[in-house]
């Protein structure tokens, strides 16, 4: 099976509305996106829900109202890039390339299948619309900082949009890309930290605790703010505060509950990497009503 | 003789390649030592330097070949192993077109000790999908496989020298290299000698003084690891019978094992393998440590002759 890389894959219904959605588009769009996630989930028996959960809200945000790409084009070169480094989070990345037209409703099933266009981490060699490979932590703000750098050496205002984990910050890397993004001074790039508070094993606090996390970015000389990463006007707020820093990159960490808007997936490390049974899917399904 | 360090070539090769705007460079502070500072000074627009941080520097390159650029990305060959993962994921998987350059390879580059000595990097990056790993031999094949680089769209890893080597290749001869095509310096019958790196001048050697006692050798500098040149070593094994490889690098993994695997799938022959004996080098002058390890001109010549007699 070849990888569809290139391939537009075109869905009718769901063609990006002109103009700016409303806050309450956004967050019908963001419920729409939920129930595939958990449905994703389910189908595939396996994946990441919790992180996909808390992630959500900020990617409906980001690409409803910001982001400059085209499913007609998918690798326009002039497209803003969305980096999600913590690609295991992929299902949030399929619902919201859904929305965007970029994705088929069928394509989804097709999540963690083999052959099948929703690899189980984002992955730019099998689906349209995805820019960065990912999986492995910590390589995707290093990415996303070649991205912009190369935007700058273009004169080109394509913009570098990265998410990270917060329990990915424990990777040396991404400080080494913090380092390096200051020095050059690079304002095209722009990161989402998701601070959901859990890891694979258990809370971020238990496993390596991280203090002040926006204390860290601004001692890297970054500029920082910090939201809530499930109310969608501050969200909206904080893209809009990004898009004001132009003289070096620019961070919002975001407080969001990992498995956000699924109860008993919520603030539950558990749910950091499992499948709802059939039964939890029922009731998944009637509170994203 | 000229001496002159494969690093050069790569340095040489660089400001060569600049007049094509897509060219960028990248460091992790070492472009005194990998020669990159050649292109830096030349062009410091395009010279993205990134600190002592080789992992963040391989994924940035990827990040500016995804949008249109060429970046070669160079440090010495051991830190490019600190950030193998970040090539394995980051670069190779995707088959993102970054060039690689580890510079100061191999035993050779001496009184730095072992820390500094990478004799696994061939080995490591072989067996990634996608990639061509070289291990070129001179200053002006150096120079051209990596001006060659420039129009291949797959990932790559170049190994250079620390130290000087003979000048083997004159320009002429260096412009009809073609990556992935082993060169055939030498045509003997009796046995066939592969090398590569800075083992090439060596096995030179050896098949002068093997000629001088009645024995044939083919030299072949296989400066391109992988893909390997497996058509010319089929037929070097009609021809000739049997092989010794060169390299500076531990016999595991390396030129050695690739041969032995072609060998030992398609046209098996007998196989001296000249390198690192599995174990890890020292402080010394580079010379002075091929001969300690038993990678010298009469190591070479010594594996030929055995081999010849397990034909």
């Amino acid at each position: 099976m070849q990888p569809r890389w290139g391939t537009t894959v075109m869905s009718s219904e769901n063609e990006s509305k002109e103009g700016i959605s409303s806050i309450g588009e956004l967050l019908e769009t963001a419920k729409k996106c939920r129930r595939n996630i958990v449905e994703m989930v389910h189908r595939a028996n396996a994946g990441h829900p919790g992180g996909s959960l808390s992630a959500i809200d900020i990617l409906v945000a980001l690409y409803k109202t910001r982001m400059n790409v085209d499913p007609y084009n998918p690798d326009d070169p002039e497209r803003d890039r969305f980096i999600m480094s913590k690609g295991h989070a992929s299902p949030a990345v399929y619902a919201i390339l859904h929305e965007m037209g970029f994705l088929t409703a069928e394509d989804l099933t097709t999540y963690r299948v083999m052959g099948g266009v929703c690899q189980g981490h984002v992955d730019m060699k099998w689906t349209p619309g995805v820019d960065f490979s990912a999986g492995s932590l910590g390589m995707g703000l290093s990415f996303g900082l070649g991205t912009a750098l190369a935007a700058t050496l273009d004169g080109s205002p394509r913009t570098s949009y990265v998410m990270l984990g917060d329990g990915e910050l424990q990777e040396g890397q991404v400080w080494e890309a913090a380092m390096a993004a200051v020095h050059h001074e690079v304002g095209n790039l722009k990161v989402f930290v998701d601070r959901n508070r859990i890891q694979n094993d258990d809370f971020c606090e238990n496993q390596m605790r991280m203090f002040d996390v926006a204390a860290k970015w601004t001692g890297f000389g970054w500029a920082v703010h910090e939201c809530d990463g499930h109310d969608m006007n501050a969200i909206v707020e904080s893209i809009e505060w990004m898009d004001s820093i132009t003289d070096r990159p620019a961070v919002v960490v975001a407080h969001t509950i990992k498995g956000k808007g699924v109860s008993f997936m919520e603030d539950n490390p558990s749910f950091h990497g499992a499948a709802p049974n059939d039964e939890q899917l029922l009731i998944a399904m009637e509170e994203l009503e | 003789m000229t001496l002159v360090a494969s690093r050069d070539g790569y340095g040489s090769a660089l400001v060569k390649l600049a007049s094509d705007p897509e060219i960028i460079v990248v460091e992790a502070d070492l472009g005194k030592s990998t020669k990159s500072q050649n292109f830096r000074k030349l062009h410091p627009e395009r010279t993205i330097s990134l600190g002592i941080a080789e992992q963040n520097m391989m994924l940035v390159s990827a990040g500016l070949a995804t949008s249109g650029y060429k970046p070669f990305a160079s440090t010495f060959a051991i830190f490019t192993e600190r950030a193998f993962e970040q090539v394995r994921n980051g670069i190779a998987r995707p088959n993102i077109p970054v060039h690689i350059c580890g510079s100061h390879g191999g035993i050779h580059t001496g009184t730095d000790g072992s820390s500094a000595q990478s004799i696994e990097d061939l080995a490591i990056y072989r067996s990634l999908p996608n990639m061509v790993v070289m291990h070129p031999s001179d200053f002006n094949s150096t120079e051209q496989l990596t001006i060659q680089l420039a129009k291949t769209n797959s990932p790559s890893y170049t190994r250079t020298a620390r130290n000087k080597t003979p000048v083997i290749y004159d320009e002429d001869a260096a412009s009809k290299l073609q990556i992935g095509k082993g060169a055939i310096l030498v045509q003997g019958g009796d046995v066939a000698i592969i090398a590569c790196g800075v083992m090439v001048s060596k096995a030179l050697e050896a098949a002068e003084l093997l000629s001088e006692n009645g024995i044939s050798a083919t030299v072949v500098d296989m400066h391109t690891i992988k893909p390997l040149d497996r058509n010319l070593i089929s037929s070097l094994s009609e021809q000739c019978g049997c092989f010794v490889t060169a390299e500076d690098h531990s016999v595991i993994g390396g030129l050695g094992g690739a041969v032995a695997e072609h060998l030992v799938e398609n046209c098996p022959a007998p196989l001296e393998r000249v390198g690192v004996s599995d174990h890890f080098g020292q402080s010394g002058d580079g010379d002075e440590l091929l001969e300690e390890f038993s990678m010298g001109m009469s190591h070479i010549v010594a594996a030929a002759q055995r081999v010849i007699n397990r034909k």
